[in-house]
């Protein structure tokens, strides 16, 4: 048991699990004084021979100060939080540079779409690569999810994405994973009796394994 | 461990008042018990002229427990061709046939998922008749069915050695079979009135038997190649050939 | 004046005592006879959403093992007794279904809103019994209809308590289609009875309030059921609706939700949690409510800030109406949105935390009696904080991104309705227990049945908060098919036993309230010195509530009051110094 992130590949992991630890610390320091409050009150005041209740019907300063302080907090976790999600989500958070792939999303399969010889998405020679994404290191990879038949969540637990993927929306999302290695895609929404099994991978090459493997398929959709 | 025991037979219990829900009702069928008609058969092969189509090749790479199946590298065998002949054809009698009740075929029909493809590929059943599914892969298989006169079903079996058994209340030529865990996965249910119906094998070959005397229209369907019609009579307790070819 | 007091004559109710069995006990207008009936049908439903979640755990901590006794479940739920992935999921989707609408709810809103509103505002009954009747005799037949639903072929709805379409609108997706419309039928039926019985309450606490019973007089029991009626009337009719339009998008070829036809999946969703995030509320202000009353008089104190509990019930019910785009955050939602229901999400901490601290103030130099009431009112809001603490996390949108849809938000919905709503649940059972039967409960199989809960409810769901934060998707038929979940299979199953023996350990809980009802000790009419109006009259009190119309002369919460030598003065007591209301508006 462990309230630990488990490490992570992407860009702005980072900022997500700054955020997480930010609350974990913050709720932590409310659940201990609450919860020690309790008990220490179950202890003090319980009732004895002898000692009546004191008749207090409230505070107005004690109240002003908790609601305040929640107010205050929240409102900085707010503010903390905007700037990443806007990062991550927001209209035009996709970069420039990212390498597009077009994702066809159906029970219970990925089909990873990329770009041919030509360097375009949507053309002839596009190339599809079943329930396997192959993207470079430290370079940003944008999906535009296409669901075919219900909603589905694309999910790299490593990359701290999730991205609902609904029919009838064209869906984007990026990230950019900063260490090489392979990583699980699950989907996160129930999707129907496959859902637990709609399992992909991604493998993070180095930039020259990336254009090696590019190239090889390349090739080999060429020959068919 | 006792009060689970206790809690999951009250549940039991209300489930099983349910009955089944599983299976269809038996249609035209005249029963298990009913006789043949008769001792006739048709039997042919099935050939195939020209250029044979390759077949595509399955990446099967995310499931290996089905991929180690395959020793060299699996293909959806959408066009099967040995030595000229062609399996996977569905042929049943479309005239001639005197007025039913027809008699039920005894076993159940069977279907098998092994190595992330369904074998046999094509499929016949009477109305009514049982048809077995089973898996032999050690993967999740759901198996759904797409008819169009017949109500579907969409059923999953997550382990190795589970059959689940099904049966259509309508004839139907043909029923879709597809696994959704594995888009590849396509398979052919052909639902028939009666019992004249046969499947061509490995080598082409077909026997459509326990007919009585007459002449009969036969049609032949293949996945991709079409239908083709063709004619036989038979005399009691007697033997007709009919070869169909199909092309490229 | 603010008192507004129309009080139907109480002897036209207690001359009409000769009923049939029938008339008395199956087809009752009288509140606290339904609001019995409501207990139990609740009870029922509860032990039904409580196997299924036995036979989801099993799996989850088993996934290879068949399900002890399972074998006797049909070939399509359990061939050989392993549960397959569709039954799985109509499992998750009924055990929230039943839990919510046929447990949670109907305990909290059908039970307490029926049994506590005219005895706690001194009325002989409710505005309308022959609705509030109806409203019962309407839920039954949506239970048992929502049940039936697992008896026909293709099997139970296994889109998720949510509905989420497409996955609910088209059968070919799931291969389910008259069990998913049962689902929607049964759930727009039982939208009608909590319509009826939201209609009910209201006009009850407006109009039936007994001379004196100020609005600032109301126990805050009260206050949060009337409160909770108006969101019971702002979102089930949303609910029904939106279950309607998927009816007929499954039915008659409608395309409400149909993306191939002009439709929109994410109109669902709106719709859904618009409905849905008001429930969470439904579910969680009347635990609340009882809660402090029981607080107030486990602590022998009054309710601290008893105005800034009013208004925090109020500011709850506010922001949880405009905050269920909350759920919606990786929907594919215009991000700007996420923004705006991230700020409204996490400014409900304010009422939260106003709440959980004036329970705490109200404890602050109490005398405090632990009955089995307080420990389970104690143990409500220890848990409650849990789930409240955890909120902040999804509401962050950032982090949400990771953790949306995964253990722990099942660990947070579980903190609020089971550590939160159904601990509040046993704590007004045991409280009021002798006023709806006349006898007293055990109190040691109470304490031994608190503890052992609280103990195993615990083991259960806290360390689903670390399955959520190692990534653990829920609705999940066997996690060990991901790498990155392997590692976590001890802990399941550690969940999986702890939540066994938490469903075991209710069985002193069951015998307790079976034997109390037969052999239980007599209860006193105020056994535990409260300053209710429904403490005023016999346990049970009579067809009619009270033998005259009360007169009230002061809050609810006068604990320890300097005024007198006992430490409770009853709202009815009536001191030297105080004026009758109705002398005081003359």
């Amino acid at each position: 048991m462990s309230w630990i992130l488990p490490s992570s590949a992407s860009t702005f992991a980072g900022d997500i699990d700054f955020l997480y630890y930010v609350i974990l610390v913050i709720t932590g320091i409310a659940f201990v004084v609450v919860e020690a409050g309790l008990v220490l009150f179950m202890i003090k005041y319980r009732a004895r021979p002898g000692r009546k209740a004191q008749y207090i019907e409230g505070s107005t300063k004690a109240e002003v100060i908790w609601t305040a302080i929640p107010a205050v907090t929240v409102v900085i976790i707010g503010l903390m939080s905007g700037g990443v999600w806007n990062t991550v989500k927001g209209r035009n958070s996709i970069p420039d540079n990212a390498i597009p792939h077009r994702v066809d999303v159906r029970q219970f399969e990925w089909d990873f779409v990329y770009r041919g010889a030509d360097g375009q998405l949507g053309t002839g020679d596009d190339f599809t690569v079943r329930n396997q994404l192959h993207i470079p290191v430290n370079q940003p990879v944008a999906l535009q999810l296409n669901a075919e038949d219900v909603i589905h969540s694309f999910f790299v637990p490593a990359f701290r994405v999730k991205q609902d993927a609904v029919p009838g929306m064209a869906i984007n999302t990026w990230f950019e994973a900063t260490e090489v290695g392979e990583y699980e895609i699950a989907c996160a929404e129930l999707c129907g009796l496959g859902h637990y099994r709609m399992r992909a991978m991604v493998t993070v090459h180095s930039a020259e394994d990336y254009q090696q493997w590019l190239a090889d398929r390349i090739a080999a959709a060429e020959e068919e | 461990m006792r009060r689970l025991g206790v809690t999951s037979c009250l549940f039991a219990f209300l489930a099983c008042g349910g009955g089944d829900g599983g299976s269809g009702g038996g249609g035209g069928g005249g029963g298990a018990a009913a006789a043949p008609l008769g001792n006739s058969s048709i039997t042919g092969v099935i050939e195939f002229t020209g250029a044979v189509p390759a077949n595509p090749a399955i990446d099967m790479a995310e499931e290996a427990a089905c991929a180690e199946k395959h020793s060299n590298g699996p293909t959806d065998p959408i066009v099967s061709v040995t030595d000229g002949n062609l399996a996977n054809v569905f042929l049943r009698v479309t005239g001639g046939l005197p007025a039913g009740p027809y008699p039920m075929p005894a076993a159940a029909a069977t279907i098998d998922q092994d190595g992330c493809l369904y074998s046999p590929r094509v499929v016949g059943v009477m109305v009514g008749q049982d048809l077995e599914i089973s898996n032999s892969d050690p993967v999740l298989h759901n198996i759904k069915a797409v008819p169009t006169e017949n109500r579907g079903f969409n059923i999953s079996q997550p382990r190795a050695g589970m059959t689940s058994t099904r049966s259509f209340n309508t004839a139907e030529i043909m029923v879709p079979l597809e696994c959704n865990v594995h888009g590849w996965m396509n398979a052919y249910v052909g639902v028939v009135e009666h019992p004249y119906f046969a499947v061509s094998g490995a080598d082409g070959s077909f026997t459509i038997s326990g007919l009585p005397a007459g002449t009969y229209q036969v049609e032949a369907w293949h996945e991709t190649l079409g239908t083709q019609s063709g004619e036989a009579t038979v005399a009691a307790d007697g033997s007709a050939t009919l070869n169909f070819t199909f092309g490229g | 004046m603010a008192t507004s007091a129309v009080s139907l004559e109480p002897a036209a109710h207690t001359e009409a005592h000769e009923l049939s069995f029938l008339r008395k006990y199956i087809f009752s207008t009288d509140h606290k006879i339904i609001g019995v009936q409501f207990l139990l049908m609740s009870w029922v439903f509860l032990v039904f959403g409580g196997l299924m979640a036995m036979m989801i755990r099993w799996q989850l901590g088993f996934p290879d093992r068949a399900l002890p006794g399972g074998q006797l479940l049909p070939e399509t739920m359990a061939p050989g007794g392993i549960l397959l992935p569709e039954f799985y999921n109509s499992l998750v989707t009924m055990h929230g279904t039943i839990m919510v609408f046929f447990a949670i709810m109907p305990l909290l809103v059908g039970v307490f809103g029926n049994f506590l509103i005219p005895l706690k505002i001194g009325a002989p009954d409710m505005a309308f019994p022959r609705l509030n009747m109806a409203s019962f005799w309407i839920a039954v037949p949506a239970g048992i209809l929502m049940m039936a639903g697992f008896f026909v072929e293709g099997g139970h709805s296994g889109a998720g308590w949510t509905q989420y379409a497409p996955l609910s609108s088209d059968p070919q997706w799931t291969g389910v289609s008259a069990g998913q419309q049962i689902w929607l039928l049964s759930i727009a039926i039982l939208g009608l009875a909590s319509i009826l019985g939201a209609t009910n309450y209201i006009t009850t606490v407006v109009n039936l309030r007994a001379p004196g019973m100020t609005w600032f007089r109301l126990p805050l029991s009260i206050w949060a059921l009337f409160i909770t009626a108006i969101l019971v009337l702002l979102a089930i009719p949303i609910l029904s609706g939106a279950a309607i339009m998927l009816f007929f998008d499954q039915t008659i070829g409608t395309h409400f939700f149909d993306w191939t036809d002009g439709g929109q999946p994410i109109l669902w969703q709106h719709l859904f949690w618009y409905f849905g995030h008001p429930e969470v509320y439904i579910l969680i202000l009347p635990a609340m409510g009882m809660v402090s009353d029981i607080i107030a008089n486990g602590s022998r104190k009054p309710v601290f800030g008893y105005h800034s509990m009013v208004f925090a019930i109020i500011g709850i019910a506010f922001l949880g109406w405009i905050v269920w785009g909350h759920h919606m955050f990786q929907s594919g939602m215009n991000p700007t949105l996420g923004m705006t229901f991230m700020i409204s999400t996490l400014l409900i901490a304010v009422p939260s935390a106003i709440k959980t601290f004036n329970w705490m103030g109200t404890m602050w130099r109490g005398s405090i009696r632990f009955h089995v009431p307080m420990l389970h009112a104690v143990g409500f809001v220890a848990m409650f904080v849990i789930g409240g603490l955890s909120g902040v996390f999804m509401a962050t949108t950032p982090v949400d991104i990771y953790i949306h849809d995964t253990y722990f938000i099942v660990a947070h919905i579980h903190y609020v309705l089971f550590g939160g709503s159904l601990f509040a649940i046993f704590a007004a059972v045991t409280y009021w227990y002798p006023k709806m039967f006349g006898r007293m409960m055990n109190p040691t199989l109470g304490m031994v049945h608190f503890w052992l809960t609280f103990i195993f409810y615990n083991l259960t769901f806290f360390p689903m908060h670390n399955l959520g934060v190692y990534g653990h998707m829920r609705r999940i038929y066997d996690p060990s098919q991901y790498e990155f979940l392997q590692p976590l299979a001890p802990l399941n199953k550690f969940i999986t036993i702890s939540a066994l023996l938490l469903m075991l350990v209710q069985l002193p809980f069951v015998v307790n309230f079976v034997m109390s009802w037969f052999k239980g000790e007599k209860a006193s009419d105020n056994p535990w010195e409260a300053n209710g109006l429904e403490w005023s009259v016999p346990s049970p009190p009579p067809h009619g509530n009270f033998a005259e119309v009360p007169t009230v002369y002061r809050g609810p919460y006068e604990y320890s009051s300097p005024l007198v030598e006992e430490d409770f003065l009853p709202q009815t007591r009536k001191l030297s110094s105080d004026v009758d209301p109705a002398a005081a508006g003359a």
